[in-house]
């Protein structure tokens, strides 16, 4: 090992050649890692812009602003074939954020269910949960909506052979169809108790919470909450002389006119992602419940709390802390996983915006930077939510 | 006369509270809503149970080679027989096809020491899986040397393609996600910055948008005429892909490893690269393996993707020989074998990971 000639009385170290500085090589390092990157993406950016030039691309954003002239399965804005690039962008967001939003409420529920099912004390409903979990996160996703889509709902009968409930719900292989509301007026006052309750219910949380601290003695939110959430807008929706009425599904010749629809791709996406991110969080839940040392509970229970109380006041808030972490990884990996809604026609953005317009319009570079975009914030924002109620959760120390 | 107390033979403890009485008592039947689960939920499985075993079994369909052998209530198994060479082979050459059995048996006589405590040679068999092996089975599946036919990548599909793209996602992504991980702890701001956005970037974007991207902007990155087959474009996306969620995988690992450890190679006088390949990357990546297993069971069931950009792994054999005229409502049948298939690896390898999970558990976690 080569030595280093050291000098004096060791007071101090010599400096070393510049090539064995560590400062030096770190700068030099650096430097050659942004030379190369920039050589990298100038490479790129030449090769794309002769490519698209060759190909008679413009680049920019320019396309957006173009007549679409494709229709899309479902929208949940107004959208015809006259509209522009741009709003088929808009459109295949918003359904990507439908599926997202109401796959993540009812996988967290379906997941908690699953979870707390696995540590029963019953025999049937443990074994149940397991094989559950076992058989439905170690088969692909797209196996799985496959055969929702393919095995499933389009093996349902035709329009006229429906299964029917009461000639209000049809299922069939169009999709599922039920009544309409139809909100009458006066049916916003219901709306703003409904948010009037909302409020009152995080003023009472607050309050509850105080008054514990103070006092001890403990209020029975839930029980208030779910009267508030469900009274409040039914006194409001009475008071106005119950403006609502529905549009029923009419049965006709050829199709089912009125009412409103699901249609199967959506059905089938939706339930696939559930059953699927539902057995991973159901594995999330276990592992935090188990986390949760025995130790807790029996203190809990020495200091006389009733079992709902353990569970609520002891077990779920430190179970909550191993909970949320790989809880929201399941969040990110569900929105990322509803792009696989291209390979059923479910118009989502991937679909929609990364398929048929990019292939109508051939901007690849801007529209895959786009979606990618898209995707990124969307991530940021659900790691960021989730950053914030973990924080809140989380155990402070000294 | 006194006679010394005989204290009476213990009682034998009441039935019901040992035996199979007493385990059904205490777990089927301990409140009577618990009673009711048992009984609604018992008879719902048998039921079910019935009816797919009956669909599956009892009125499944097995002999005979079309369509028409096919004709009552149950499954329809003569399809998945007949079309059981696609599944497995894609449009490989049949006269060819013992070139994949090779690699088939090659692969399991190296992966199956693994699954044992003091197998012969394991380690020895682990560096060949990871490096002689590519190397033989691309040589032996591509062909055109040393006599072989040459084989035309878009020939490839079924099961053979689903572990070819598993297999190269992993082995490539490991040593790049090495090198992001370490390069995301480093202490130069700029090396760090680049690693971050790389993995962060990668693991934002769902990998259907990367499959896209590979197969129709890959083409625009790159000078005219230079032009590369499907496959390796899938590969590259996968591999890039994948390394950020192995770099992710590793930091865990480099962060488990004590303070100490560094230091003491360190005060070896060992060089950073050095001090990482033979104090901290060892130590740290025999943490991880579960966690490496974990992904590659990810990614396992992620390579069903590349259908949707014209690849036929098993999922999209199945897919496209059911919409295959020839054959009539044989979904069900083909999802379920291509899901028995992909569920038969997943499991034995989530079981293979649980196990060296509890192995490497040194008891440290409370």
């Amino acid at each position: 090992m080569a030595d280093q000639p050291t000098s004096g009385g060791g007071s101090q170290p010599s400096k070393p050649p510049p090539w064995n500085d560590p400062a030096v090589r770190s700068i030099v390092f650096q430097v050659l890692a942004l030379v190369v990157l920039g050589w990298f993406f100038w490479t790129i950016l030449n090769n794309t812009l002769a490519n698209m030039e060759r190909r008679g691309i413009s680049t920019g954003f320019a396309f957006l602003d173009r007549a679409a002239g494709f229709g899309i399965l479902m929208s949940l804005i107004p959208y015809d074939e006259s509209n522009s690039y741009g709003r088929t962008f808009v459109v295949g967001l918003l359904n990507t954020v439908l599926v997202a939003f109401l796959g993540i409420i009812l996988a967290t529920v379906l997941g908690f269910v699953l979870g707390v099912a696995r540590l029963s004390n019953n025999w049937v409903i443990a074994k149940l949960a397991t094989v559950y979990v076992e058989v439905v996160r170690n088969i692909p996703l797209l196996l799985q909506i496959f055969f929702w889509y393919i095995a499933v709902l389009q093996a349902l009968p035709g329009i006229r052979q429906s299964i029917t409930v009461g000639d209000a719900f049809y299922l069939n292989n169009r999709g599922f169809f039920f009544p309409k509301p139809i909100f009458g007026d006066g049916f916003g006052l219901v709306w703003i108790a409904l948010i009037v309750a909302v409020a009152a219910i995080v003023c009472l949380r607050k309050w509850a919470r105080q008054r514990l601290d103070r006092t001890g003695q403990l209020f029975p939110v839930i029980y208030v909450s779910i009267g508030l959430i469900i009274g409040l807008p039914l006194l409001a929706f009475l008071a106005m002389g119950a403006p609502l009425s529905f549009e029923f599904a009419e049965l006709q010749r050829f199709r089912l006119a009125g009412g409103a629809s699901v249609i199967p791709e959506l059905m089938a996406l939706l339930w696939a992602l559930t059953m699927y991110t539902a057995a991973f969080i159901a594995e999330i839940v276990r592992a935090g419940i188990l986390a949760v040392s025995h130790g807790q509970t029996e203190a809990s229970r020495a200091l006389g709390l009733k079992n709902s109380q353990t569970l609520q006041l002891v077990v779920i808030p430190q179970a909550m802390r191993v909970i949320i972490p790989p809880l929201t990884s399941q969040y990110l990996n569900l929105t990322k996983n509803s792009s696989l809604a291209t390979a059923i026609g479910y118009p989502d953005l991937v679909a929609v915006f990364m398929g048929t317009t990019l292939n109508q319009t051939g901007q690849a570079v801007e529209i895959v930077a786009m979606t990618m975009a898209v995707y990124l914030t969307i991530s940021l924002l659900i790691s960021l939510v989730m950053n914030i109620y973990n924080r809140r959760m989380a155990l402070v120390e000294r | 006369m006194t006679t010394a107390w005989q204290p009476s033979p213990n009682l034998p403890p009441p039935a019901s509270t040992v035996g199979a009485v007493g385990w059904a008592r205490s777990n089927l039947f301990s409140t009577w809503l618990s009673s009711v689960f048992t009984v609604v939920l018992t008879l719902v499985t048998v039921y079910f149970l019935w009816q797919i075993l009956d669909w599956g079994i009892f009125s499944a369909d097995l002999a005979g080679n079309d369509q028409s052998a096919c004709d009552g209530d149950g499954a329809c198994w003569v399809f998945v027989k007949d079309r059981f060479n696609f599944f497995i082979y894609g449009f490989y050459p049949d006269a060819e096809q013992w070139r994949v059995n090779v690699m088939f048996i090659l692969l399991a006589a190296l992966i199956f020491p693994q699954f044992f405590e003091n197998a012969p040679y394991k380690k020895a068999l682990g560096w060949i899986f990871l490096t002689a092996y590519p190397v033989v089975s691309g040589v032996l599946l591509l062909g055109g040397a040393f006599g072989l036919e040459f084989v035309d990548t878009d020939k490839w599909g079924g099961l053979m393609l689903t572990l070819v793209l598993s297999y190269v996602g992993i082995v490539a992504a490991l040593p790049i996600g090495i090198l992001l991980a370490l390069g995301r702890r480093s202490e130069m701001p700029v090396i760090r910055t680049i690693c971050v956005a790389f993995i962060e970037l990668w693991r934002g974007v769902p990998l259907i948008s990367v499959l896209f991207m590979a197969s129709v902007m890959l083409p625009l990155f790159l000078p005219e005429g230079t032009n590369f087959n499907k496959l390796l474009r899938a590969l590259i996306g996968i591999t890039m892909f994948q390394s950020a969620y192995m770099a992710e995988v590793v930091r865990g690992g480099l962060q488990a490893i004590p303070r100490g450890q560094y230091e003491a190679a360190a005060a070896l006088g060992l060089g950073y690269w050095r001090s990482m390949w033979l104090v901290i990357l060892p130590q740290a990546l025999k943490l991880v393996i579960p966690g490496i297993v974990n992904t590659f069971i990810a990614l396992f069931k992620d390579t069903t993707l590349v259908l949707i950009i014209g690849l036929f792994e098993v999922l999209g054999g199945v897919q496209s020989a059911i919409i295959d005229p020839a054959w009539q409502n044989v979904a069900a049948e083909g999802f379920f074998f291509a899901a028995f298939v992909y569920w038969i690896f997943c499991f034995g390898m989530s079981r293979y990971s649980q196990a060296l999970e509890r192995k490497l558990d040194t008891g440290h976690n409370r």
